[in-house]
């Protein structure tokens, strides 16, 4: 990918008052989950014999694999349709599909009741095609896969001809540069098929992911239950990967005192309105076809989540970018993102634990406190291990020696 | 499988193909009873009296609690209505009986062992799986406890050990696939019933002789076999005398749980097809636009809008 775009690790202070917040965070959850895996899933989950899945699954798992979409939609638009002037967002962009994944995975060990045996689904004899699941799974451990060694360049132009090992090791400088330059090498050669690999195993299990909730038809709230809800998760995940690239990098861009990347970010953002259109339609009209419109308005709390989803999450930010003028405000398009982003994290809850509503629940789940916490403490987790990254790596562009400190 | 593959060709419309296949699998498997060989229990729920001996000797087979016998003849856990748990395979629930107060219905309730079950097709290990004799039997070794097979029982039936830190188990009736492997073995509950209220044997057979029962006594039994078609039909069957929707039974449609899932997964994912047009697709479309946009700047809608 050769750009005339310069990336360089952030040089700025680490600690600050927000990172100090999120150390907290990260602190309490950890403390939590050594407790989960001492005394079990009981003593820290709201979960039970009728709600087996809660917080975790539906924000840290399917709400994570939403978010991280910022990954593959970049790369297909700089890499496949050959945009490269949005080439300054595909690191960034990458790394968070990167992080978000592991965090997945971090999630889901959590929720496990055998972690131990998360390994399993690849283990050919256990192999079993008939569930929607283990297509995720696969799906998500080949596309992790895909993501290290799409990042693994990055790692290796930090270092290249700069390798140098302390005290004794010294003498292998020499060598560790030859292997991380042949690491380079074959991963540059074989890239064009990662990045296709990419974008075809995102599809894949984005879509899956919604094909899970099918086999609950006589559980799930009929405002959700559609047969095209696979398509639905696809179209949402693409739809929700640039308002993500946006949000993350303003927030980042605000972090580190940097001007927004508004030249980039506001042609970028010129997509959002097209793919929040076609999820908006395609999905009032399977409300129509199913003949269930009239839920939408029966005043339960189900019909209420619904329309904050819709309305909140995909009309008001459609609405708003449709403007160019709204496009260029940075406070507007950072709000509209945001949006999106809480729009697809609501839709994900809706379906996951809304919508679900079992035979012989006593109570409603409602997620404890340390469920809460735990996922909390990920999401900071997450955003530490990002800013770690970004200032060691060539992660973001390198900056305009006029910038002006964050504006926004 | 070649139901799936079945749909599968028929989703993609293809002709010749298709055709020799879809009559090869239809010979083989037009309906599920047919392919169902396997056993289950009829439970004729008018003969019931709610002595919950059944209960006592699920608990002691698969050693779930060890409460003498006696203690099951309290019947004050009766006043709430009560549901499977990680340590109660069965549990024998009282209804009201409008037609006659004297005498309530009692209704036993465990893993109906479905025919095309749920469970074993969301389980993503094959820990969950349909033996040939019709149990629905669990292997915990292969399990990694993610749950999905609760999402997805119609029947709310799998039940979790959420306070096993280490080695917790999904747990459900076994249908005591290791006693009725041997010749004449019953289950437990069955061997126990005091009444002529549970039968094991041939599904087949279960259904003729709950058929029988029907037509034999039409004034007192419902005209409706729970469990013949349900959910694609499942290995245990029940009789009633009231309505199955007073006796909480869920209502389930004939459709087996899982052919939409399957569906779709087997059409999209089954021979790769889809994922690897779209690889070629987008491979295409790299190529095109690297040589044709080669360096200079494409303008485009999006650039003109900002
Ligand atoms: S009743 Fe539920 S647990 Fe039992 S076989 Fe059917 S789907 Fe599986
Ligand atoms: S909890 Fe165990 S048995 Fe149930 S679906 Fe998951 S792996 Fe299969």
């Amino acid at each position: 990918m050769a750009a005339d775009i310069t990336y360089a690790p952030v040089q700025r202070r680490f600690f600050t008052p927000g990172v100090c917040v999120l150390l907290a965070l990260m602190a309490t959850a950890m403390a939590l989950a050594v407790y989960r895996f001492i005394f079990g899933l009981e003593s820290v989950t709201n979960l039970t014999n009728q709600y087996p899945w809660g917080l975790w699954i539906g924000v840290d798992v399917a709400t994570g694999v939403a978010l991280a979409a910022g990954g593959f939609t970049t790369s297909a638009l700089a890499h496949i349709f050959h945009r490269k002037r949005f080439e300054a967002v595909v690191r960034p962009a990458l790394l968070t599909a990167m992080l978000g994944y592991t965090f997945v995975g971090l999630g889901l060990m959590l929720d496990l009741g055998r972690y131990y045996n998360i390994w399993h689904p690849a283990w050919p004899t256990m192999w079993q095609g008939n569930s929607v699941l283990f297509e995720v799974g696969m799906c998500v451990m080949a596309y992790l896969t895909v993501l290290y060694s799409e990042f693994a360049p990055i790692v290796c132009e930090r270092f290249i001809g700069r390798v140098n090992l302390p005290g004794r090791l010294a003498s292998w400088n020499g060598t560790v540069d030859r292997m991380l330059r042949s690491v380079n090498g074959t991963l540059g050669r074989v890239m064009f098929l990662l990045i296709i690999a990419g974008v075809v195993l995102s599809c894949m299990h984005q879509s899956s992911l919604g094909a899970l909730m099918l086999i609950a038809p006589y559980k799930m709230h009929a405002l959700w239950y559609t047969p095209i809800l696979p398509l639905l998760f696809l179209m949402s995940a693409i739809a929700v990967g640039y308002p993500m690239v946006v949000f993350e990098s303003m927030l980042a861009s605000r972090s580190f005192g940097r001007k927004p990347e508004m030249d980039v970010l506001t042609p970028l953002s010129a997509f959002i309105p097209i793919f929040l259109g076609i999820y908006l339609v395609t999905k009032t009209a399977d409300l129509l076809m199913r003949d269930v419109y009239p839920l939408v308005f029966e005043g339960s709390f189900q019909s209420f989540m619904f329309l904050l989803e819709m309305g909140g999450g995909v009309v008001l930010p459609f609405a708003m970018l449709l403007s160019s003028r709204m496009r260029r405000s940075p406070r507007m398009l950072f709000s509209a993102s945001m949006l999106v982003v809480l729009g697809v994290l609501v839709n994900r809850i809706n379906v996951f634990l809304v919508a679900y509503r079992p035979p012989r629940a006593e109570s409603a789940y409602i997620p404890s406190v340390a469920e809460v916490l735990i996922t909390a403490g990920l999401i900071a987790t997450l955003m530490l291990v990002y800013r770690v990254m970004v200032t060691l790596f060539p992660v973001l562009p390198k900056e305009h020696p006029a910038a002006l400190p964050g504006e926004n | 499988m070649d139901l799936n593959r079945r749909r599968f060709l028929q989703f993609l419309g293809m002709g010749a193909v298709g055709t020799v296949s879809v009559s090869a699998a239809a010979a083989e498997s037009s309906s599920l009873e047919d392919a169902s060989g396997g056993y289950g229990v009829l439970v004729d729920t008018t003969e019931c009296i709610g002595c919950r001996k059944c209960e006592y000797a699920c608990n002691r087979e698969h050693r779930l609690t060890d409460l003498p016998l006696e203690r099951y003849e309290d019947t004050s856990v009766f006043e709430t209505e009560r549901w499977l748990q990680a340590n109660a395979y069965t549990v024998v629930n009282r209804f009201p009986n409008p037609e006659d107060e004297a005498k309530p219905v009692f209704v036993k309730s465990q893993c109906l062992h479905c025919l095309d079950p749920a469970c074993a097709s969301a389980c993503l290990v094959g820990a969950l799986q349909r033996q040939e004799n019709g149990a629905v039997t669990y292997d915990a070794w292969k399990c990694m406890g993610c749950r999905y097979c609760m999402v997805a029982c119609p029947f709310q039936v799998p039940a979790y050990e959420y306070d096993n830190a280490l080695t917790p188990q999904v747990r459900k009736c076994t249908l005591c696939a290791t006693r009725t492997a041997q010749e004449g073995g019953l289950p437990a509950c069955v061997e126990m019933c005091p009444q002529n209220c549970l039968t094991y044997g041939k599904r087949s057979e279960l259904l003729a002789l709950a058929h029988e029962k029907i037509d034999g006594n039409p004034e007192l039994y419902e005209d409706h076999v729970y469990g013949e078609t349900e959910a694609g039909g499942t290995s245990w069957l029940y009789l009633a005398a009231r309505p199955f929707t007073e006796l909480k039974f869920q209502e389930i449609g004939p459709e087996p749980i899982p052919r939409l899932t399957e569906t779709i997964q087997h059409s999209i994912f089954k021979f790769g097809a889809l994922p690897l047009m779209l690889y070629g697709m987008l491979g295409a479309v790299m190529r095109i636009a690297r040589s044709g946009h080669g360096g200079h700047v494409e303008t485009t809608a999006e650039e003109e809008v900002s």
